[in-house]
C-alpha cells in the first residue's frame, strides 16, 4: 500500500527537473547583483551630485565676485543696494562662535555623563538613562530652536541685561545641549568597550573608581572620545534651525556673543525663505556658502574617521 | 615591629575615597543636566501649547490670526511626505545594504561605497536642501512638490537606513545561510527567504527611526522652497504642500506673542506624531526580534 503511493508520485529526479527552470533561475541570479549594484551606486551618485552642484554654482558665483574678496572679505552685505559685499569671514565667525560655545557646554557634560554611565551607574540606572538620552538626540532641531528663542534667551537676559533677543550665546548653549547626547553615547560606547580585566587589574592595585576612570579607562578610550567630540563639532557647524531662529541675521566679524549674529547655515535659510530671484548673485551665493560649509564638515568627518581608525586599540 | 603604618594608610586612603565620592556626585549631576533640560523643555512646550490643542486646530488652515490658525495642511502634508519617503528610502537603503553585505566582493570599490556612506551621513541637512533645489526642483522641474521634497528627504536619511539594515543583515548567523545553500537554494533565494525575514525587525526599527528624523527635518524643506501659507490639501505627488516643521518655523518666527503658543501647539502635534512612530518601532523590535 505504502509502496504504491510512493510510486504514484513523481520521482525525486523528476521533481528537481520540474522545479528548476534553470535558464530563468540563472538569469535572475545574474540580474539581481547588477540591480543591487545600481541601487548601491545611488549613494555614491548623491555625493557626486552634491559636490558637482556646489562646485558648478560656486564657479558661476565667482564670475561675479572675485575669489579673494570672498575668502578674505570681512563684510557680508549681500542685500545692500549700492555696493553689496560678499566676504565670508563674518559668517564663519558666527558659525565658530556658536560652535565654540556649544563645545564648551557639551564636552564637560557629555564626557561627565559618559564616565558616570560607564563607570559608576548600575545596570538599572544605565538602562533608564540611555533611552532618555536617545530621546534628547531624537528631538527635531526646530523644537530646540523654539526652546532657545522662548526659554533660554529670556532666562539668560535675567543674568546678562545687555543680551539682545538674537545672540550667539543662547543658540550656542542649545546647540551644545543638542550635541551632548551624541558625545555622551559615543564616548560611553568607547569606554564600555575597554575590557573589564584592565579595570579589575587597576582596582586590585588599590585604585579608587575615579582613578580607574581617569587614569585607565579614559586614556584607553581616548580615540573614541576624541572622535565623538569631532563628530559633534561637525554636527554643530552644520546645525541650521536653532541658529536661524535664535541667532539673528546680522553677520559680524568680531568676538561679541551677546549681539545678533549670522551663521553660514542661517544665511542659506534666510535667502531661501525670502525670494532672491533665480540667477542673481545672491542666489548663487548660497551655493558658495554651502560649499564652504560642506568643506568644513567634510574635514571634521574625515578627521574623526582617521582618529577612530588610526588609534583604535585592540584588546 | 610594624611594617605598615595603619593610621597613615587609612588617612591617605580616606582623602582618595572622598575625592572619588565628590567626583561621583559631579558626574551624576552632569548626567542630570541633560535629563533636567529635557524635563524643562517638555514642561514648557506642554504648558504653552496645550491650550491651543483644540479640535479646530486640526481642522483649520494656517491664518494671520493666532486664534484661527490650524495645522491641517501641515499635518496632512507631512503624512503625504512620508508616503513618498518611506518606500523610496527603504527600497534604496535595504537594496544597498543587501548588496554590501551579501554580494559585494572585498575590493576597493566596496570600500569606497562604505566610506562614501559614512561621509554622506555627516553632510549637513541644509546642503541636501541645495542638492534637492538644483536637481529635483530645477533640473527635473518637479517644482516645490511632494515628490521633490520626498526625494530630497529620502537621500538625506538613506545613510541611516543603510547602516541599520547592514547591522540587521550582519546579525543573521552564517550557519543559516549555509544550511540554505546546503538544501540547494540559490543565493537570491537565500537572501529573500532566509536572511531578509530574520533581518526585517532590525531593518524596520532602523527605518522608522530614520523616517522620524525626516518628519522633524526643516532646513532642506526651506531651501527647496516649500511654502508655509497654504490653504488647500495636496491633491497629488506634484502638488504643492507644507509640512509640520515648516509650519512651526513660520509660527515661531512671528513677532506676536500668541503665535508662540500656536507654535508650541504645533510642536506638540509633531512630538505626538514622532511618539507614535517610535512606539511602533519599539513594538516591532520587542515583538519580532529573534535571537539565535
Amino acid at each position: 500500500m505504502a509502496q504504491k503511493q510512493v510510486s504514484d508520485q513523481p520521482s525525486v529526479q523528476e521533481l528537481i527537473a520540474k522545479s528548476s527552470n534553470k535558464k530563468q533561475k540563472q538569469l535572475v541570479e545574474k540580474l539581481i547583483p547588477i540591480i543591487l549594484f545600481i541601487i548601491a551606486s545611488i549613494s555614491v551618485l548623491t555625493t557626486i551630485g552634491i559636490v558637482l552642484t556646489l562646485i558648478v554654482e560656486t564657479i558661476i558665483f565667482f564670475k561675479d565676485i572675485p575669489v579673494f574678496s570672498f575668502l578674505f572679505g570681512t563684510e557680508w552685505y549681500p542685500f545692500a543696494n549700492k555696493e553689496p559685499a560678499f566676504g565670508i569671514l563674518p559668517l564663519i565667525a558666527g558659525t565658530l562662535k556658536v560652535t565654540i560655545i556649544a563645545v564648551i557646554v557639551a564636552v564637560p557634560f557629555g564626557i561627565g555623563s559618559a564616565i558616570f554611565l560607564s563607570e559608576y551607574a548600575s545596570d538599572t540606572t544605565r538602562r533608564i538613562i540611555k533611552p532618555i538620552l536617545e530621546i534628547l538626540a531624537g528631538i527635531p532641531t526646530i523644537v530646540y530652536g523654539f526652546f532657545a528663542l522662548t526659554f533660554v534667551t529670556p532666562l539668560l537676559q535675567q543674568f546678562i541685561p545687555d543680551l539682545k533677543i538674537f545672540n550667539a550665546l543662547s543658540p550656542g548653549i542649545v546647540v551644545g545641549i543638542m550635541i551632548l547626547p551624541m558625545i555622551a553615547s559615543l564616548s560611553e560606547d568607547a569606554m564600555s568597550s575597554v575590557p573589564n580585566s584592565i579595570r579589575e587589574g587597576a582596582l586590585a592595585m588599590g585604585s579608587t573608581k575615579l582613578e580607574v576612570a581617569l587614569k585607565v579607562v579614559v586614556p584607553a578610550a581616548l580615540s573614541g572620545i576624541v572622535a565623538s567630540v569631532v563628530l559633534a563639532i561637525s554636527r554643530a557647524i552644520g546645525e541650521t534651525m536653532i541658529v536661524s531662529l535664535a541667532g539673528g541675521s546680522t553677520p559680524k566679524f568680531d568676538f561679541d556673543v551677546t549681539g545678533s549674529i549670522q551663521t553660514m547655515t542661517a544665511y542659506i535659510v534666510q535667502v531661501s525663505s525670502g525670494d532672491a530671484g533665480y540667477g542673481t548673485t545672491i542666489y548663487y551665493s548660497i551655493y558658495s556658502v554651502g560649499f564652504t560649509l560642506f568643506l568644513f564638515t567634510l574635514v571634521m568627518n574625515l578627521i574623526a574617521h582617521a582618529i577612530s581608525k588610526k588609534y583604535r586599540e585592540e584588546y | 615591629m610594624k611594617y605598615i603604618n595603619h593610621e597613615s594608610v587609612v588617612k591617605r586612603m580616606m582623602s582618595r575615597l572622598t575625592i572619588n565620592k565628590v567626583f561621583k556626585v559631579i558626574f551624576f549631576f552632569a548626567t542630570l543636566f541633560a535629563l533636567l533640560t529635557l524635563a524643562i523643555l517638555f514642561y514648557r512646550i506642554i504648558t504653552q501649547g496645550i491650550g491651543y490643542l483644540t479640535p479646530e486646530f486640526f481642522q483649520n488652515f494656517s491664518s494671520r490670526f493666532p486664534a484661527k490658525a490650524g495645522i491641517k495642511a501641515a499635518l496632512i502634508g507631512s503624512i503625504w511626505l512620508m508616503f513618498v519617503v518611506a518606500p523610496v528610502s527603504i527600497i534604496l537603503g535595504v537594496g544597498t545594504a543587501i548588496y554590501l553585505e551579501e554580494y559585494a566582493k572585498k575590493n576597493k570599490l566596496s570600500d569606497f561605497i562604505r566610506m562614501n556612506i559614512s561621509n554622506l551621513a555627516g553632510v549637513p541637512s541644509v546642503v541636501f536642501g541645495l542638492l534637492g533645489l538644483t536637481i529635483f526642483v530645477r533640473a527635473l522641474s518637479l517644482g516645490n512638490s511632494v515628490l521633490a521634497a520626498g526625494f530630497t528627504m529620502s537621500l538625506l536619511i538613506l545613510p541611516v537606513i543603510i547602516v541599520a539594515s547592514q547591522e540587521a543583515i550582519r546579525a543573521v548567523p552564517n550557519d543559516v545561510r549555509e544550511a540554505s545553500y546546503g538544501m540547494g537554494a540559490t543565493k537570491w533565494q537565500t537572501v529573500v527567504k532566509i536572511v531578509l525575514p530574520s533581518a526585517i525587525p532590525g531593518i524596520l526599527t532602523g527605518a522608522i527611526l530614520a523616517l522620524s528624523r525626516a518628519v522633524g527635518e526643516t532646513a532642506p524643506l526651506i531651501v527647496i522652497g516649500i511654502p508655509v501659507i497654504i490653504q488647500f490639501l495636496p491633491t497629488g505627488l506634484l502638488s504643492q504642500f507644507t509640512a509640520l516643521p515648516m509650519q512651526i518655523y513660520d509660527w515661531a518666527k512671528r513677532p506676536q506673542q500668541d503665535f508662540q503658543f500656536v507654535a508650541a501647539a504645533g510642536i506638540l502635534v509633531l512630538m505626538i506624531f514622532l511618539l507614535i512612530m517610535n512606539s511602533i518601532a519599539i513594538f516591532i523590535r520587542n515583538k519580532f526580534s529573534k535571537r539565535y
